[in-house]
């Protein structure tokens, strides 16, 4: 609200006509819907409500009015002004936004282009596939062990009922270290951390171990001399096969898929009596030995993958391994993992899981 | 162990119409694991038929090979009963043999069909066979020449040749070494048919006498029983008969005379192997004793052994004259002109035949029976087999005397629970079931109250132990009725803190882009020196293998940069641009404490025996290389790529030391293999973790890598030894930030590590943050200088800081950093 206006030249000064207050009104509107964006808006700003705009100085000119036309001039200059304002203001509204949309859709880029600056990494399938292994069966409460690979002949064999002239012994192609007297070998299979953990704790014990063994085997797209193993353990009161047999299913479903189960057929290993050999329905034609009408090529036909190795525990190496065989039984089982990961992906040639080819191991990403 | 299916039917009356997948698939339920059914001939179609060799003419052709032009009667096999002209390659027959011939129309083995060509200006109408063609076995050396009594032209040759016959290929596991024999898998077909057995071993045998040839034993432990016979004015050139070659070829070995043959061939059939001698090249009695310090023998092979101590030998006044059980020697062996032959059928030792066998790497038929244990009571009916072939087939006369020494050892007695196969089984087996189980193995079974008492038979050394019945028992029960039972739930404590860290480690590094890498852990010469590691460097120390693959490379290894640095070669040879790779695997270094113990197995060793096998085994730590090779950041729309260099190295380490919440120490350092003024030493609290930075130029060209490639190795036990366990909730101030650059010129030598450690003990408790953000070497800093440029950050917990104060702790840090480093704040 200013007061009464003291600085005008009253010679100059003219009363605005109502008709003139409302033609000066209807310039600023239509140059305000003339104003094609904020620029030129600003401009029409300027020159229709600034300081030399004619309605400001129609409304410096209301003090010189005689007081009763006052009023009347008052409000006509304000109503006009108020409209011009907020002409401008819904203007200005209207041409942002299309100034907003105008400028995003300049900035519109190729969403498409490649963005692998860094190249990604990858575990390889053996630790994932390992790992996965072991959560099964930590989420059954079991816990995992592992040892050391380079191993006591002893722990390797003797504690496992494989005496000195068991003939199994001389089946499993062992690597010595030097010297070869010393009772130092690599590991030919994981079953040293089973010795290892019956030795260091006390029944209950459901322990797995996945883990890197050594067998002295020419390296072809079925062997290695270096492969990988997971084991299994459980110690407890009035453990029988049929627990083994339960919980291979379990693995076996977990693993391949709901439905997926397995079968044992009679065996011979030392560390276990009764004995068995482990096969899987195969996941791929479910046990019907074809796919479309042809053979399944996954199980060659018959049906069922031969997993591994188990049995119950023989009483010798509970002995051995200082566990009271008269009040606890046991099973173990084992198998490849290598071989497990080479069917359950479709991996022809073992080789490939040793090359440290990227393009291998990068296809398996982050799976779990 | 292979078996054709109508020897097996010999000894047991299967069901009529039985196939062979029946049996071979019940047999594997019991056991015995189908290997393969093999079925010679059956890709073999018609017309194979018998001819006989009417005439034939030899014809010299340019190629310098001589062809023979036959004619053959076919009999009426050929539809005119015409004679068959035929070209011959093969030249062992004459006119008159009865040959093979598959006539046109007929296919062989690989698809081969057969039709009348032309050929050496003949038309050729078929082709006479030989064993290799009709895929028989692998003797090219000329065709087929049936026995004069094998048939008459136009005969059906597949009967003649037994083809269309199954043998079934059995993988006997080590504790059934009863079905090495026909009479073992007979036994266990009978078994799971419940079918009538016929034991080939349960024949009358003439009693000992006195007029047998004369045998001592000294060593009653280790051959209990010795069976001599003696056949006399044997025809050393009698044929053997061909079904029993015919048998021993399906069976995988090979015919060689009647006398070997006859001893193969019983040896299969009873499994009891037998040794023959040329009893005339015997002098005086023959006695069994363990070898003595440097007696020496060649065996029939030829091979001169040095014998041990604990060798079994058989021995004449002349001297050893052979490894018991194991191998015969030179002087007694049988030969083509052998016309007396002495049978001997002894029992031996099998601990003592695997360590004689072992001991002289001899791996024999023979051997592998006695070693797995062989049925003790079976000598003399095996011996009287002997002796009716050989006298069959070769003429001659069974000697009446008949050597008997010793008597075969007792079977054990186990003592059972009625349910202890049902309680190790898991099955519902009852008491009647378990008895009958055990009888039908041949066990003698005595019952008592809550007990049983099992004798196994005699073929059945592997029975000892109280499981080794409820294996027995399952096993005819049944594994499919196994029932699938989930043990109690495990109270585990979920993974271990290192099994947790392991983890984390994996998917830091590929969360960094890095691919990992399992190699092999062998490592030789070639790749230390590639490693351009000096003559005495530690890592050149390593656990030798006594048998390694390649003598390349014989030992387990110290570093895993050279599997990885091939990897990453072999990469960039298949075409990648770039590659980086990480592997975590355990390495071993030698300790040399002593050989590691071996104890007994009947209870457990105390804590301070096992602590000593652990002791005397390598340290085997886990340790985490990377390899950055070529392209580390493509090129790209966002402009140039970059290659790998140190700074990733040592920026891969960092990373990791945050995500354990470690503080990883960077120095400088020298070692190989890495570049002199580019390798970083990396540390927790003092201890050395291992290297980082760019590679030596030297070792990028010998493993074939681009130069600047860079690779890290550290010692990831101790990595993870110093990990944080509990991580301490941050205690962090809302003040205002106050923020201080400041540029220091120091000398070049200085490091930015000397200077941000300076700055930040100068600053106080009020920085809260400080950062390295620019190098500058140049003109304006002078020659041998740098300007390092920091930005620090200041906060209080409980204020806002003032100017004054915050000009106050950056001027001290300065301060500090100017007493300690010589630097110089830039203006
Ligand atoms: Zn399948």
């Amino acid at each position: 609200m200013s007061g009464p206006n003291t600085d005008y030249d009253p010679v100059e000064v003219t009363p605005l006509k109502p008709e003139e207050v409302d033609a000066a009104r209807d310039a600023a509107l239509a140059a305000i819907a003339a104003a094609l964006d904020l620029a030129a808006l600003k401009q029409v700003r300027i020159e229709h409500t600034g300081d030399r705009s004619p309605l400001a100085l129609a409304n410096r000119e209301i003090g010189a009015l005689p007081p009763q036309a006052r009023k009347e001039a008052g409000q006509r200059i304000g109503q006009a002004r108020g409209a011009v304002n907020q002409a401008l203001s819904a203007r200005q509204v209207v041409l942002e936004a299309e100034h907003e949309e105008r400028m995003l859709a300049e900035e519109t880029v190729d969403v498409t282009l490649p963005t692998d600056r860094v190249p990604t990494g990858a575990r390889h399938p053996l630790t994932t596939g390992s790992e996965l292994i072991a959560d099964i069966f930590v989420a059954m409460g079991w816990e995992v062990a592992e040892g050391p690979v380079i191993e006591a002949e002893w722990l390797n064999f003797d504690a496992l009922n494989l005496g000195p002239d068991h003939p199994a012994r001389t089946m499993q192609d062992t690597f010595w270290t030097e010297p070869a007297d010393h009772g130092i070998v690599l590991r030919t299979h994981t079953s040293p951390v089973q010795a290892r953990t019956m030795l260091s704790r006390k029944p209950p014990i459901y322990v797995v171990c996945p883990g890197r063994v050594f067998r002295t085997d020419e390296y072809d797209a079925t062997h290695s001399p270096v492969f990988h193993q997971v084991e299994g353990l459980a110690i407890d009161e009035g453990i029988s096969l049929a627990h083994l047999k339960g919980t291979l299913d379990h693995f076996a479903a977990a693993m391949f898929g709901e439905g997926i189960s397995t079968r044992f057929r009679p065996s011979y290993f030392p560390f276990t009596e009764p004995s068995a050999e482990v096969d899987l329905v195969c996941f791929v034609c479910r046990g019907a030995g074809e796919l479309d009408g042809a053979p399944c090529r996954t199980c060659r036909g018959e049906g069922w993958i031969e997993w591994g190795g188990c049995g119950v525990v023989n009483p010798r190496v509970l002995r051995a391994c200082g566990v009271d065989a008269e009040r606890y039984t046991g099973f173990a089982f084992g198998m490849g993992i290598d071989r497990t990961l080479m069917f359950r992906h479709g991996i022809e040639d073992l080789r490939e899981l040793f090359e440290g080819d990227v393009r291998f191991t990068t296809a398996f990403g982050t799976e779990l | 162990m292979k078996t054709p299916v109508s020897w097996i039917r010999e000894y047991v009356d299967l069901p009529d119409g039985l196939s062979t997948e029946d049996l071979t698939h019940r047999l594997t339920a019991l056991g015995l694991k189908l290997e393969a059914i093999q079925r010679a001939g059956a890709d073999i179609r018609g017309p194979l038929v018998v001819g006989r060799v009417l005439t034939m003419d030899a014809e010299p052709q340019k190629n310098g090979k001589t062809i023979n032009w036959c004619t053959v009667d076919v009999g009426a096999a050929n539809g005119s009963g015409e004679p068959q002209g035929i070209v011959c390659g093969a030249h062992n027959f004459a006119p008159g043999d009865l040959v093979v011939v598959v006539l046109p129309g007929g296919v062989l083995p690989g698809g081969f069909e057969i039709s009348a060509r032309k050929t050496y200006g003949h038309v050729s109408s078929g082709m006479i066979c030989s064993a290799r063609e009709l895929g028989l076995g692998e003797d090219h050396d000329g065709i087929i020449v049936l026995p004069a009594d094998a048939g008459t032209p136009g005969d059906d040759a597949f009967d003649v040749l037994g083809l269309r016959e199954e043998v079934i290929e059995f993988e006997i596991n080590p504790d059934r070494a009863y079905a090495l024999s026909l009479r073992g898998v007979a036994r266990e077909a009978a078994l799971a048919y419940g079918a009538p057995y016929r034991d080939p071993a349960d024949r009358p045998v003439p009693a000992a006498n006195a007029d047998g040839y004369p045998v001592e034993i000294d060593d009653p432990a280790g051959c209990p029983v010795f069976v001599a016979r003696k056949v006399t004015g044997f025809d050393p050139g009698a044929p053997t008969p061909d079904w029993m070659a015919r048998r021993l070829t399906q069976s995988g070995m090979r015919p060689i005379s009647l006398a070997v043959d006859v001893t193969n061939y019983v040896m299969l059939e009873i499994g009891r192997p037998i040794h023959g001698y040329d009893a005339d090249k015997l002098q005086g009695p023959i006695r069994v004793r363990r070898a003595r310090e440097g007696e020496r023998l060649t065996t029939l092979d030829g091979v001169d052994r040095a014998l041990s101590v604990e060798d079994l030998v058989v021995t004449d006044d002349s001297g050893i004259i052979g490894l018991g059980g194991v191998m015969g020697g030179e002087t007694t062996e049988m030969s083509g002109t052998t016309t007396n032959v002495l049978v001997e059928a002894a029992h031996w030792d099998a601990v003592s035949m695997f360590r004689t066998g072992k001991r002289h790497k001899i791996a024999s038929e023979a051997g592998k029976r006695n070693e797995r244990g062989v049925d003790p009571v079976v000598t003399e009916a095996a011996a009287d087999r002997v002796v009716e072939l050989l006298t069959t087939y070769g003429g001659g006369t069974a000697d009446s005397g008949v050597t008997v020494v010793g008597t075969p050892p007792e079977p054990p007695s186990i003592t059972i629970a009625y349910d202890l196969p049902a309680r190790v089984s898991g099955m519902p087996i009852d008491a009647p079931t378990t008895v009958a189980n055990l009888e039908a193995v041949g066990c003698a079974v005595q019952r008592a109250e809550a007990t049983l008492t099992a004798t196994p038979p005699p073929w059945r050394p592997d029975l000892n132990d109280p499981f080794d019945l409820v294996e027995e028992v399952a096993r005819i029960v049944g594994y499919d009725q196994v029932p699938s039972v989930l043990p109690r739930e495990a109270a585990g404590r979920g993974l271990t803190r290192e099994q947790r860290l392991r983890r984390r480690v994996g998917r830091t590094l590929a969360g960094a882009g890095c691919v990992e890498v399992i190699s092999f852990p062998f490592v030789g010469d070639a790749a230390f020196d590639a490693l351009g590691l000096a003559a005495d460097d530690p890592l050149r120390h390593t656990v030798r293998l006594a048998n390694p693959l390649s003598s390349e490379e014989p030992s387990y290894t110290t570093t895993l940069l050279p599997g990885l640095l091939r990897a990453a070669a072999r990469n960039l040879g298949r075409g990648a641009s770039g590659v980086s790779l990480f592997e975590t695997a355990t390495v071993a270094f030698p300790v040399d404490r002593g050989p590691a113990p071996i104890y007994g197995v009947d209870w457990r060793p105390t804590d301070d025996e096992l602590a000593k096998l652990v002791e005397a085994l390598p340290d085997q730590p886990l340790h985490l290389a990377v390899a950055l090779a070529g392209e580390r950041e493509r090129a790209g729309w966002w402009g140039a790529g970059r290659a790998s260099g140190w700074a990733d190295a040592i920026g891969i380490v960092r990373r990791l030391g945050t995500e354990l919440g470690v503080e990883v120490e960077v120095g400088a350092a020298t070692r190989m293999p890495w570049h002199p003024g580019r390798c970083a030493v990396l540390s927790v609290a003092g201890e050395v973790l291992g290297h980082a930075g760019e590679l030596h130029p030297k070792v990028c060209q010998a493993f074939g890598l681009p130069q600047r490639s860079a690779a890290v190795e550290v010692d990831l036990d101790a990595l993870m030894r110093h990990a944080r366990d509990v991580t301490p909730g941050p205690d962090f101030s809302t003040y205002p930030l106050a923020k201080e650059d400041v540029a220091l010129v120091v000398g070049e030598e200085v490091t930015a590590a000397e200077v941000e450690a300076a700055l930040r003990a100068g600053a106080g408790d009020l920085l809260e943050s400080i950062r390295l953000f620019d190098v500058y070497t140049g003109e304006q800093v002078g020659a041998g200088h740098k300007s390092l440029a920091f930005a620090l950050r200041f906060r209080a917990p409980d204020r806002t800081l003032t100017e004054e104060e915050t000009a106050a702790a950056r001027d001290a840090a300065v301060a500090l950093a100017a007493e300690r480093t010589g630097a110089v704040q830039r203006s």
